[in-house]
């Protein structure tokens, strides 16, 4: 017992760490940029904003809804893969590798050019039909066939579907001209001039997607024991399975929505995460949760040094992060194979 | 007419069988005509004849332009990198021993670019820009090298190095839109064309490089198919069949990833060819490795020049990457081949 309330106790120190960690991510992304700004202006701009003051504009209009969107959807993605990887008990799994984010924007652009669909909320449930589309395929060539859900046939299929809408969305750019610059910049994933008016539409279904989430860790365990035992429990498996799968869809089509392309962050983390937390999806959860912020926000800090006065776009950062990570868990991982 | 044609002296024997010799006749004369279509085809039609007459110098009208300097180079190119890539592609499935693998597939083509991309971002002032094919395919070999050798773990496993590829071929291309925005010589929609490839603006230097290597190469891999045949029994019977089994693998690697990569060099990371032209080749003729390699090369020609003549006229005046179209059909022949291997992984 006594151990039992000592990893409790870890955990929960854990937690205050990543908190904390979180608190600090999102500081540097407030502090941090071509102009700096010191820690006491910061706190000025928040407590008595001085119109004249470019210093207080700059993180009113740019970095602080940039480290909102970062924090967020550096949330949203890594639950996500969180829960795809528990879902296909599988440790490749993540909305990148499974064609989401192709699948998503596919349909998002296919929405601009031909039905002229301005509206965010419109363009939102586009990118979740895109990225609902993109994973059931994906998640049905991945399981049939004698040996199930395999990593190599789920990552297969995920690289070919991606190559398939991103050749599709790559063909009506190159025939409608107009935007093409623009679009290119969402394609490779930025978080960069995008205003809050982009998240609030989609912040209502995101966050019922993160607590529902939570509020599953429990059936989560139970799952993770295997489907069998699940049953045998008295789970419904094919419901929670599903609601898994409709939260999946939710937080990384609307993170697709707002962001872009963004890669690998729902790949990475949620080894992170595990690592920490061990087998609990109570704390899995909302540890990936704060790691992905923080991710996202030191990633987009880093983007803005490393090639200045440009600015290399958040898309890249994280895949040329996580894309040897990627190949780090197949070497270790799918050694079995 | 016989089922097999034979030859047989001293030091050399072979037999085919008559079918194979048929198609691969059929289809080298379907390759020469694409050589006259390819020219005349376009938004001003052009008669094949005149096509004819211009390209063995007794020029007539005022086309001898529009054949020379544009249709007539792009009409090669195509053919000839597509070629290239049905040749790496087939190389690769026979090494590996998986139907699935193709150098796009497992990032060599995305070392190349990122070589490529690299070259004209930071040497293309100072270097002359015959250099960028060397840059290329040292491009695509350092990748493959690498590729290899994280892959190993007492041996190689298909698998892991398909999936392995995967995970590069992601970095490869984040390192290269990384390096499209440093640059501000190319812009942005350029170096996007560059991602997917296109024939579009292939000149003569491009045909004359690939000309080269493709004669070179393509023979090289025909004469080490005998190898490719034993290897597909099995490592330890092709060393008892006699075959230097690494020796010969590094021999057919080294062509696969000089053909990638100068296929990049000429006209930027077309997907998708290298990995559907095998396949198709299988249908067509046995299933020796010599027949293929001929086989798979002109099939990989006739591709890409449907595809560019497909992407140049269908949506005239704009000209779609021909990229585009090999992904937009190859991608779904991918998901097909892994519906039919799905017991395989």
């Amino acid at each position: 017992m006594t151990q039992l309330s000592s990893i409790k106790n870890r955990q929960f120190l854990m937690l205050i760490v990543f908190i904390v960690l979180f608190s600090v991510a999102f500081l540097a992304s407030i502090v941090f940029g071509q102009t700096p700004i010191t820690f006491q202006e910061a706190l000025s701009s928040f407590v008595n904003y001085d119109e004249s003051s470019t210093e207080h504009i700059i993180i009113q209009a740019d970095r602080l809804p940039r480290a909102i969107i970062g924090s967020i959807i550096g949330a949203s993605l890594a639950v996500a893969g969180t829960l795809m990887q528990a879902l296909t008990k599988n440790p490749l799994a993540s909305p990148s590798v499974f064609g989401i984010n192709h699948g998503a924007i596919f349909f998002v652009v296919i929405g601009v050019l031909f039905f002229s669909v301005t509206s965010l909320i419109q363009l939102t449930a586009l990118a979740f039909v895109g990225a609902a589309i993109a994973a059931l395929i994906v998640y049905v060539l991945g399981a049939i066939g004698r040996n199930g859900l395999t990593p190599v046939k789920i990552v297969l299929a995920g690289a070919a579907i991606s190559a398939l809408f991103q050749s599709y969305t790559q063909a009506l750019l190159v025939l409608n001209e107009t935007g093409l610059q623009d679009v290119l910049f969402w394609l490779a994933g930025s978080i960069s001039g995008r205003t809050l008016d982009m998240l609030i539409p989609v912040l209502p279904f995101i966050g019922t997607a993160i607590v529902s989430a939570m509020l599953m860790g429990k059936s989560i365990n139970l799952l993770a024991t295997g489907d069998d035992i699940a049953k045998g429990m008295g789970q419904n498996v094919a419901i929670v399975k599903g609601l898994m799968g409709v939260i999946v869809v939710i937080l990384a089509g609307s993170s697709v929505a707002v962001v872009g392309a963004v890669g690998f962050i729902g790949l990475v983390i949620p080894h992170v995460a595990r690592f920490f937390a061990g087998n609990d999806y109570r704390w899995i959860i909302p540890f990936s949760g704060l790691l992905g912020a923080v991710l996202l926000l030191i990633s987009d800090v880093l983007a803005r040094f490393l090639i200045m006065p440009q600015e290399v776009p958040i898309g890249v950062m994280t895949a040329l992060v996580g894309g040897p990570f990627f190949v780090y868990i197949a070497r270790k991982g799918v050694s079995k194979l | 007419m016989k089922r097999h044609l034979g030859f047989r002296n001293r030091s050399f024997s072979f037999q085919v069988k008559s079918k194979t010799v048929l198609m691969i006749g059929l289809l080298a004369l379907l390759v020469v005509l694409a050589c006259i279509a390819g020219p005349s085809l376009g938004n001003k039609l052009l008669s094949p004849w005149e096509v004819v007459k211009t390209i063995i110098g007794h020029s007539t009208g005022g086309n001898e332009f529009i054949i020379m300097t544009s249709r007539l180079p792009r009409t090669l190119a195509s053919l000839l990198v597509g070629a290239a890539l049905g040749v790496a592609g087939l190389i690769l499935q026979g090494i590996v021993r998986n139907p699935l693998a193709a150098p796009d597939v497992i990032g060599v083509t995305g070392g190349a670019s990122v070589a490529a991309v690299a070259f004209l971002t930071f040497l293309a002032g100072s270097v002359s820009m015959e250099w960028m094919p060397v840059a290329a395919i040292a491009g695509a070999l350092i990748i493959s090298v690498f590729i290899y050798m994280l892959s190993w773990s007492n041996g190689i496993t298909p698998m892991r190095l398909i999936l392995i590829g995967i995970g590069m071929a992601a970095v490869m291309s984040a390192l290269t839109t990384f390096m499209i925005v440093l640059s501000s010589s190319v812009t942005a929609s350029q170096a996007y064309l560059w991602l997917t490839g296109s024939v579009y603006g292939a000149s003569w230097e491009d045909v004359m490089m690939m000309a080269l290597l493709v004669f070179l190469l393509i023979p090289l891999a025909f004469i080490f198919s005998r190898s490719l045949n034993a290897q597909q029994l099995g490592d330890e019977v092709a060393v008892g069949m006699g075959v230097q089994v690494q020796r010969d693998r590094f021999i057919l690697l080294a062509i696969c990833v000089i053909l990638t990569g100068s296929a990049v060099a000429a006209v930027g990371a077309i997907g998708f060819v290298g990995l559907i032209a095998p396949h198709i080749a299988r249908t067509l003729v046995s299933q020796t490795y010599g027949s293929l390699v001929i086989a798979s090369s002109l099939t990989g020609a006739l591709l890409l020049f449907t595809a560019d003549l497909t992407a140049r006229t269908i949506f005239y005046p704009v000209d779609i990457p021909a990229g585009v179209f090999t992904a937009g059909v190859g991608a779904p022949f991918f998901l097909y081949l892994l519906l039919k291997n799905r017991n395989q992984f």
